[in-house]
């Protein structure tokens, strides 16, 4: 056979694959497809999937509706919504203007509960320590190099601390848990917010990048003197050494569900899309955030039936009630009163046409 | 008889027809595969291309937050982790094919080594990743306390290690297959002359199988360079051009890995789609010259 002949019909076939390709990428996601009519289909955040996990198993037995939710990460499940072959997403940090703007249709933002982000460290007989917004900032440009320097020493009196170098162990991956302390560092600390800044990858100024908060614990496990940060539910599982931070009123609070549910007893917007860092709570830890479930306003869309938007709003409404039971045993902090409050008015703004579901 | 006979030749025409046409068929479809993959990332990566131009490929700094992208540091990573490896891995390769091609071709000893070795092929990387960091790491560690370097553990030497042992099985499984096929009567006619088994190895064995032994570490270094998840565990994963074989860094497979499933934005996504249409084209580059060296030895 001669090549030469088959180079062009090659050619074409391969441009043929190539287009093909591009249209699935356009419809992106149609992976999580309608498998059962009756299922409600969610994607999204993985930080809070064992909560949703527990609360949908709990709905499916006691109201017989199935919800099949795929934790592909926050990116991934605005993405499914937008393209709208999912009834709700998930997302750790709230949308941005840019993102809503084009976004085919209004959406809203519910809360479901609260995550925190814990400082932790590896260091000899393991000490509680407290961290001052400055001094936890310069740690991680990379301007306080040791263990001892006074800078340390002067907030944390009669803690011996060791003349180790301090080794910064940051996220490789992008997350949303990078997202809260950068969010909370660019807060604090202007010379972080000019640079690196707040995102879910950053260029780090100092340290190693390790993959997801086992990574991340794993190195800092086996790194004598260094410092990272994950999230609190991973510590709480593992008994990890948690750092007490200063927060905006001037008190050291340690991580806990209790002091994070704190965090957003504070004057909430009316859309939700609040950063709980750095928040005037006195009793609040300054590193938390609320984690959303993502609808449209208006649920009628394309071919979708009034049932199953009601379905997904009367799924979503038991999350914020009933479903914040669970929370706290699998490690998550519940939502202040206020802030069911305000999730349950803008559920009650959600309509199917000009028609209220609540 | 005679329509029967034609009947049956008709058959025979047509299984033979089918069993080409299939081989044909598969062959295609793996060159259409690979052409249509490196058009759907130029396609992806068009908007990268347009925006950041040439300074993809030589500026420092990969800042998403910024919006800058230079692939550089990552490009360094890659090139000096998969050589490195490859430099670690090169002598205890050919020691263990020689070893199996030549000294054990039978039995149960070559046999348990051969399964052994393909075995390591057959080792999901992330569990090599573990292993590294867990036994390896805590060794690198001790090591550069005394060779007084910062004792990260990880970094580009760590990645090194685990891509020298995850790589080997490659050029071992064809290595060992050329060197087993050496012509006796070629060793036989040294053997005679008063050669000893070294000199026939050195003299005999090593020249006749060079373009072989080559092929074989090529198809390792290809391996090493794409490499994503146990260097991702091992490399420190840090946005800086490494400085020395302790430094930590990053390569272009894992900061993919890393970043593609949180990245928002369309530059960004079409930055690390143009970074795996980059280390696509390195890997071919590198192909294409190893395959003008094999050219010249067989020469």
């Amino acid at each position: 056979m001669n090549f030469r002949k088959l180079i062009l019909p090659l050619l074409i076939i391969a441009f043929a694959l190539v287009s093909c390709g591009d249209n699935h990428s356009e419809k992106e996601g149609s992976n999580v497809s309608n498998q059962n009519d009756e299922a409600i289909l969610g994607a999204g955040a993985t930080f809070p999937y064992p909560f949703y996990s527990k609360v949908f198993d709990v709905y499916n037995k006691e109201k017989g509706i199935k919800v099949n939710y795929q934790s592909i990460g926050s990116g991934g499940g605005i993405k499914q919504l937008q393209n709208k072959t999912v009834d709700f997403g998930a997302s750790d940090a709230p949308m941005g203007d840019e993102e809503l703007s084009k976004s085919p249709a209004p959406i809203v933002h519910i809360p479901t509960c609260l995550g925190a982000v814990i400082i932790t460290y590896n260091l000899p007989g393991n000490p509680v320590l407290k961290f001052t917004p400055d001094m936890l900032a310069n740690i991680f440009l990379g301007k306080i190099k040791k263990w001892n320097d006074p800078n340390i020493a002067s907030i944390n009196p009669g803690i011996k601390l060791p003349d180790l170098p301090i080794s910064i162990v940051h996220r490789s991956d992008g997350s949303g848990t990078t997202y809260i302390f950068s969010d909370y560092l660019s807060k604090i600390s202007a010379d972080w917010n000019t640079k690196p800044g707040k995102g879910k990858s950053l260029n780090w100024p100092a340290g190693l990048g390790a993959k997801g908060n086992e990574g991340v614990s794993g190195l800092i496990k086996q790194t004598p003197g260094s410092i990272g940060y994950v999230e609190l539910v991973y510590a709480l599982q593992n008994k990890m050494p948690a750092a007490q931070l200063k927060n905006k009123a001037g008190n050291f609070v340690a991580a806990s569900l209790q002091s994070s549910t704190a965090a957003a007893n504070i004057d909430l917007p009316a859309d939700m899309r609040v950063s709980l860092t750095n928040t005037d709570a006195a009793n609040g830890y300054p590193i938390c955030s609320f984690t959303y479930l993502l609808l449209y306003k208006d649920q009628k869309y394309d071919s979708r039936t009034e049932a199953s938007a009601k379905a997904t709003v009367d799924l979503v409404n038991y999350v914020i009630h009933d479903g914040q039971k669970y929370a706290e045993s699998l490690g998550y902090a519940p939502l202040p009163e206020a802030a069911v409050k305000k999730a349950e008015e803008i559920l009650k703004s959600v309509t199917y046409g000009d028609k209220p579901l609540q | 008889m005679i329509p029967a006979i034609t009947f049956k030749n008709n058959g025979i025409n047509f299984k033979e027809k089918a069993f080409k046409k299939t081989l044909t068929l598969s062959a295609i479809v793996a060159v259409i595969i690979l052409i249509a993959i490196f058009f759907t990332l130029l396609i992806n990566s068009f908007p990268s291309l347009k925006a950041l131009g040439t300074g993809f490929f030589y500026d420092k700094t990969w800042d998403p937050v910024a919006d800058e992208y230079g692939a550089l540091p990552f490009l360094v990573g890659t090139l000096l982790t998969s050589f490195l490896a490859l430099i670690i891995s090169t002598p205890f390769s050919i020691a263990v094919s020689i070893f199996l091609g030549e000294y054990y071709k039978k039995g149960i000893v070559a046999e348990t080594f051969k399964n052994v070795i393909d075995l390591l092929a057959g080792i999901p990387s992330v569990i090599y990743g573990f292993w590294g960091l867990f036994v390896l790491v805590p060794i690198v560690r001790i090591i550069e306390m005394k060779l007084n370097v910062p004792p990260y553990g990880v970094g580009i030497f760590t990645s090194s290690i685990i891509l020298a042992i995850m790589i080997l099985p490659f050029s071992v499984s064809l290595s060992r297959q050329v060197i087993s096929m050496v012509p006796d009567h070629l060793k036989e006619a040294a053997y005679s002359l008063g050669a000893t088994r070294f000199e026939v190895i050195t003299k005999i064995i090593i020249p006749y199988t060079k373009s072989g032994l080559f092929a074989g570490l090529l198809l390792a270094l290809g391996r090493a360079l794409g490499e994503t998840m146990a260097v991702t565990m091992l490399i420190g994963n840090t946005h800086l051009i490494p400085t020395g074989i302790f430094s930590p860094g990053n390569t272009m497979a894992s900061v993919i890995a890393n970043e593609f499933s949180e990245a928002t934005g369309k530059l960004y996504t079409s930055a690390l789609i143009e970074m795996g249409l980059f280390l696509f084209v390195v890997a071919t580059v590198i192909n294409i010259i190893g395959k003008q060296i094999i050219k010249r030895f067989t020469l």
